[in-house]
């Protein structure tokens, strides 16, 4: 079953069109992975999804319903959850606090939901109390993480998760993600460390120039020579 | 001379408290709504002018008065947020700046149009200070810092406790992400005006009190509150009340203490001055703030 569909999306910031028909989809349950070039157009591919970048054409739909042109609030409330590759925790804020921000939607009981999370993340727990502007970056794309998955979502975006960190908190995140799908959470996320993503990815994409260039399962996109060669470095 | 220099501290923190209660406002407001609010000043002078309203049509007493005042200041900042910011909220900065001086003006005015240029009191008649250990504090006093302590706590747990407090700190740190995580900005931006104006009100109250009321009584008191406001380091309200005492205490003793030197010269008129250099001083060396790391 088809969960979210965005057909020929195109759009960008002011002028130029970055995103030139881009289509994704994801399943019910799936990992889907955005790979490509720098500047292809994949964190403006998540941000047109969740309402941050006007579209000039295209169609999105989540579910049953149109959601184009929809904002991020709004998504939300239909736990299509978004989480931003930089600035993506209240800094000031501690780590509880940054969680229960996540639930600010609900208005039921969300504690154990947020035991869920903490037994997903222990280091959140030991640290409730710290600001979250204080932690490392893993622990920040803990929290953002954590704190878009109180709203009990369906399907979580995810821009560059693994953006700067070292090799074993990358290794961490993509581990923790494999375990966030195995709740019953599709997974659509944008990576640069191409290899290891699609590892994890039932289905990626390659886009380049706004466009999409190869589609497959994981696996067989890691193994196609072209793209090997072309966008994972040999 | 020791007795003096207490004396001096107590009419400092004296000032720092009302400073307090207009700092917060400014600081919460450009926190979360991102622009220097230069009306805060007049919405103090309003609410202080609304105490009397209620004064002389009710006979009551000013701690009756005062809900009434805050009651009124809330009123008048929501409308001006409907009816001014509101419409600017998608633009520049600095256009709501400039906007809010323009409300300043009509606020101003307004009340010098309704109650006249006369300086007034609440009520008259001399009461006499009460003296412990040869420091002399009146009643009014007393019970203003008393008022401002209640009120700077009673904010703090609702900033750290409340829900809506929560999601007002998480929107100052980031209003975009704020958006995105589904909190209701909307609602934060309202919590902020009833806080901002309210605290704004018991401050111009409290300042009336403890001066004389006058049209112009919480635009001079403004450039205080904004160098408070950037001593505590912009848009964080418990650096504002720490802000605020270090700006009134410094303005009292710089003001006093040639005096209790021996000094046949005051600079008593100079306090602007001082609260100004402070300010300047502050931009050039921390405009982070005292306190905390970057801005």
């Amino acid at each position: 079953m088809t969960l979210l569909a965005a057909d020929k999306l195109r759009g960008g910031y002011g002028g130029a069109d970055i995103l030139n028909r881009t289509t994704l989809r994801v399943g019910a349950g799936e990992i889907v992975v955005v790979v490509g070039p720098n500047g292809a157009g994949k964190s403006t591919a998540m941000k047109a999804l969740v309402g941050l970048v006007s579209l000039r054409e295209g169609r999105i739909t989540f579910g049953d319903e149109d959601v184009t042109g929809l904002r991020a609030n709004q998504l939300a409330a239909r736990k299509l959850c978004y989480v931003p590759q930089e600035k993506n925790v209240f800094a000031s804020l501690t780590v509880l606090e940054n969680l229960e921000m996540g639930a600010f939607l609900r208005r039921d009981n969300f504690s154990a939901r947020m035991e869920q999370i903490f037994d997903l993340f222990p280091v959140l727990k030991e640290r409730r109390k710290q600001a979250a502007g204080t932690m490392s970056g893993g622990q920040r794309q803990m929290v953002a993480i954590g704190r878009a998955l109180m709203l009990e979502p369906r399907l979580l975006l995810l821009d560059e998760p693994t953006a700067g960190l070292s090799p074993e908190f990358t290794e961490t995140i993509f581990a923790k993600i494999v375990e966030i799908n195995a709740m019953g959470v599709a997974v659509l996320m944008v990576e640069q460390n191409a290899r290891d993503a699609l590892a994890i990815a039932h289905r990626g994409y390659v886009l380049v120039m706004g466009q999409n260039r190869f589609e497959d399962t994981g696996p067989a996109l890691a193994a196609n020579p072209e793209v090997a060669h072309t966008f994972l470095g040999g | 001379m020791l007795t003096d220099i207490l004396q001096l501290l107590i009419y400092g923190i004296l000032l720092g408290s009302v400073i307090a209660l207009g700092a917060v406002g400014v600081s919460l407001i450009f926190g979360i709504l991102r622009f220097a609010h230069f009306a805060h000043g007049d919405l103090m002078t309003a609410g202080a002018y609304f105490a009397l309203f209620f004064m002389t049509a009710t006979g009551a007493s000013i701690w009756l008065a005062f809900p009434f005042a805050v009651m009124g200041a809330i009123l008048v900042a929501l409308a001006f947020d409907r009816v001014v910011y509101r419409r600017l909220r998608r633009t520049r900065p600095v256009i709501l700046l400039i906007a809010s001086i323009g409300v300043a003006f009509i606020l101003r005015n307004a009340v010098l149009a309704i109650w006249g240029p006369d300086i007034t009191v609440y009520e008259s008649g001399i009461k006499p200070p009460l003296r412990f250990l040869g420091l002399r504090i009146k009643e009014d006093q007393i019970a203003i810092i008393i008022g401002a302590v209640l009120l700077v706590v009673l904010l703090s747990l609702f900033l750290q406790r409340t829900r809506m407090g929560k999601a007002m700190r998480a929107m100052a740190d980031d209003p975009d992400l704020a958006r995105i995580t589904g909190i209701d900005t909307d609602r934060v931006i309202l919590w902020t005006w009833v806080i901002g104006a309210g605290l704004a009100a018991a401050g111009g109250v409290f300042l009336a009190l403890d001066t004389r009321l006058q049209p112009t009584l919480g635009w001079y008191i403004l450039l205080a509150i904004f160098a408070a406001t950037i001593l505590g380091g912009i848009g964080k309200p418990y650096g504002a009340i720490a802000g605020a005492m270090v700006v009134g205490i410094s303005a009292e003793l710089g003001a006093g203490l040639p005096g209790v030197f021996g000094a046949d010269w005051s600079l008593t008129s100079y306090k602007p001055a001082i609260t100004f250099l402070l300010m300047v001083a502050m931009l050039l060396w921390r405009p982070q703030g005292l306190i905390g790391g970057k801005a």
